[in-house]
């Protein structure tokens, strides 16, 4: 098959690409940001999706499947610009796949969809509106981002359509949202606080991505592996040490001192769980992760230890 | 207060599947179950010298439901059964309450609520609970129940269906629990609403002749009846519904006054 991956040179999304080449697919990567020495297998363009440039690869190549994994999250880019960017290209995405002929796109979207509220169910299936937006309204753009999405579901009905919300990913070391967060030797937390951390391993998702391709996925679909694990055990065991803040000193620091340069809304994802049920994903797919949360937590701390 | 190995030995054998750290999937953890119920353990054995009836009533595996009256100020009863599962049951369990939304957003109370095993008391949590074979303790009373005063503390107020409608659904068997002697400890003579509940985002604060909501160290007992079972799938009409939490009520309302016998005289 001709797979089209806008955002290709994200950590994962490179992941993606190359198992693709491997398995024998002509793999077709866009993306603005540099992927400096891509797999001769894998044909990159350096383009904004946006772009004109980008319809015309989608013209003269017509892919089969497009994994829209160009998205980014309020670590990786600021206000609009971050709004343009996840729903300026998740537009584009859907516009072309449909104008040229695409028979599924996949939108790899995030598992904070759901928002982290104290009232909110633990495990939350995919029936479930956002919430807590008013708390962390910078996650807007990507909630508006991963229902428009799903209105291809109605819109282009031939077209298959899956959305993907994955839980937080770790590597060796990895990248994304709890990658940035591990970084340094001291994790901040908030004080009388401790709520469980869904995540993956990268290869799992990765696998979890091709998955998708393979079975034709169509529908809204939560992507996660093992059981959720406690922040605070997160943190201790990957070598780092909690640094509980109290919620109002933790805000001023954001940014400063070395602290991560988070939303002040982020605060509330330190504070209550997003865990997601995941049962209908692997019941379509037969999805199994290699990694337990243990192995993950590991493999991450060997990769990243700190200084 | 003694460190107590016993109730590690016991958190040890509980059919919960944990991780090899300790936590399992609902965030329940071995390490806290073992601190609070160290201190649950002391509180139930030595301070309110609980005396537990008819636990043999409560299936030892699979899914259940605990079924219980409030009153007393602040969840003691609650804290009791909790005890008296893991303690007087073999193997021991583990009741997972349903506890009031304001726990769980409050500093310290929302993690710990969480880790020893008491979740939000929302309907989903109760469904997945149930259906992971767990036994789940309900106080259709709610935080009405909790807020009796001492004077009406062996009446019952409206019992909320949802519960029962659960059962149905999830095919579980209700086992009626009453606690009585919760109101000895917390005798509350008004509860504090307004401005100061507010500032410490409580309902309400009970009052006791003494002012704060501590116990007396008065005798508790615990009355377990036979489970009961009901047939249904949970859409059934609210007539039927109602009548099915009536005879639950009743039974409880039988336990209370059975207590009340066993303790002698007008309690």
């Amino acid at each position: 098959m001709k797979i089209l991956i806008p955002g290709v040179a994200g950590g994962i999304a490179r992941k993606v690409a190359r198992r693709l080449a491997d398995q024998g697919h002509e793999v077709i990567g866009i993306d603005a940001r540099p992927w400096p020495s891509p797999p001769k297998t894998v044909e990159v363009h350096r383009v904004d999706v946006r772009k004109r440039a980008a319809e015309d690869i989608f013209r003269r190549r017509r892919p089969d499947v497009v994994i829209h994994m160009a998205t980014v999250s309020a670590l990786a880019a600021f206000g609009e610009e971050r709004h343009r960017i996840n729903l300026g290209s998740t537009q584009a995405v859907f516009e072309h796949s449909q104008q040229y002929g695409v028979k599924q796109v996949v939108f790899v979207g995030r598992h904070t969809f759901y928002g982290a509220a104290p009232d909110a169910p633990l495990y939350h299936t995919e029936g479930e509106p956002p919430r807590a937006l008013e708390a962390y309204p910078e996650l807007a753009d990507l909630v508006a981002a991963d229902l428009f999405a799903a209105t291809a579901l109605w819109r282009f009905p031939k077209m298959r359509t899956a959305i993907l919300r994955v839980c937080y990913t770790l590597g060796a070391p990895g990248s994304g949202t709890l990658v940035s967060f591990l970084r340094g030797k001291r994790v901040p937390t908030v004080l009388g606080y401790d709520p469980l951390f869904h995540f993956m391993h990268e290869d799992d998702v990765v696998q979890a991505i091709l998955l998708t391709v393979e079975k034709r996925l169509n529908g809204v679909f939560n992507v996660a592996g093992p059981q959720p694990v406690p922040l605070s055990d997160i943190i201790r065991h990957t070598g780092r040490t909690p640094v509980p803040l109290p919620e109002i000193v933790l805000r001023q620091l954001l940014g400063r001192f070395g602290f991560p340069r988070l939303p002040p809304g982020a605060l509330t994802h330190l504070k209550y769980p997003i865990v997601i049920d995941a049962s209908a994903f692997q019941r379509e797919t037969g999805f199994t992760w290699e990694h337990d949360e243990i192995q993950t937590l590991e493999i991450f701390r060997d990769a990243a230890p700190v200084r | 207060m003694a460190r107590d190995d016993s109730v590690k030995e016991l958190v040890d054998r509980l059919e919960i599947p944990f991780n090899a750290w300790g936590v399992d999937p609902f965030g329940v953890s071995k390490r806290h179950l073992v601190i609070g119920f160290r201190i649950l353990a002391a509180l139930y054995r030595h301070y309110f010298r609980v005396q537990c009836y008819g636990i043999e009533h409560v299936p030892r595996r699979g899914r259940v439901m605990l079924v219980g009256n409030h009153s007393g100020g602040i969840a003691l009863d609650g804290a009791m059964i909790l005890a008296s599962t893991l303690l007087e049951m073999d193997p021991p369990r583990l009741a997972q309450g349903m506890v009031e939304k304001f726990m769980a957003r409050l500093p310290i109370s929302a993690p710990w609520s969480a880790k020893i095993g008491q979740v939000v008391g929302l309907p989903e949590h109760a469904q997945r609970l149930l259906e992971a074979d767990r036994m789940l303790m309900v106080f259709p009373e709610g935080a009405r129940g909790t807020a009796k005063l001492y004077k009406e503390r062996y009446s019952l107020v409206d019992f909320g269906t949802g519960f029962m409608r659960l059962a149905l659904q999830t095919r579980t068997p209700i086992v009626p629990v009453a606690a009585v002697g919760t109101s000895d400890a917390i005798p509350t003579v008004f509860n504090l609403e307004g401005p100061i509940a507010h500032l410490l985002q409580v309902p309400y604060l009970p009052v006791t002749p003494w002012g704060l909501p501590l116990p007396l160290p008065a005798k508790i007992t615990l009355h377990y009846g036979e489970p009961m079972y009901f047939e249904g799938n949970g859409r059934e009409e609210d007539d039927v519904v109602h009548r099915y939490v009536d005879e639950v009520k009743k039974r409880i309302a039988a336990l209370i006054d059975e207590g009340r016998a066993l303790r002698g005289g007008r309690r």
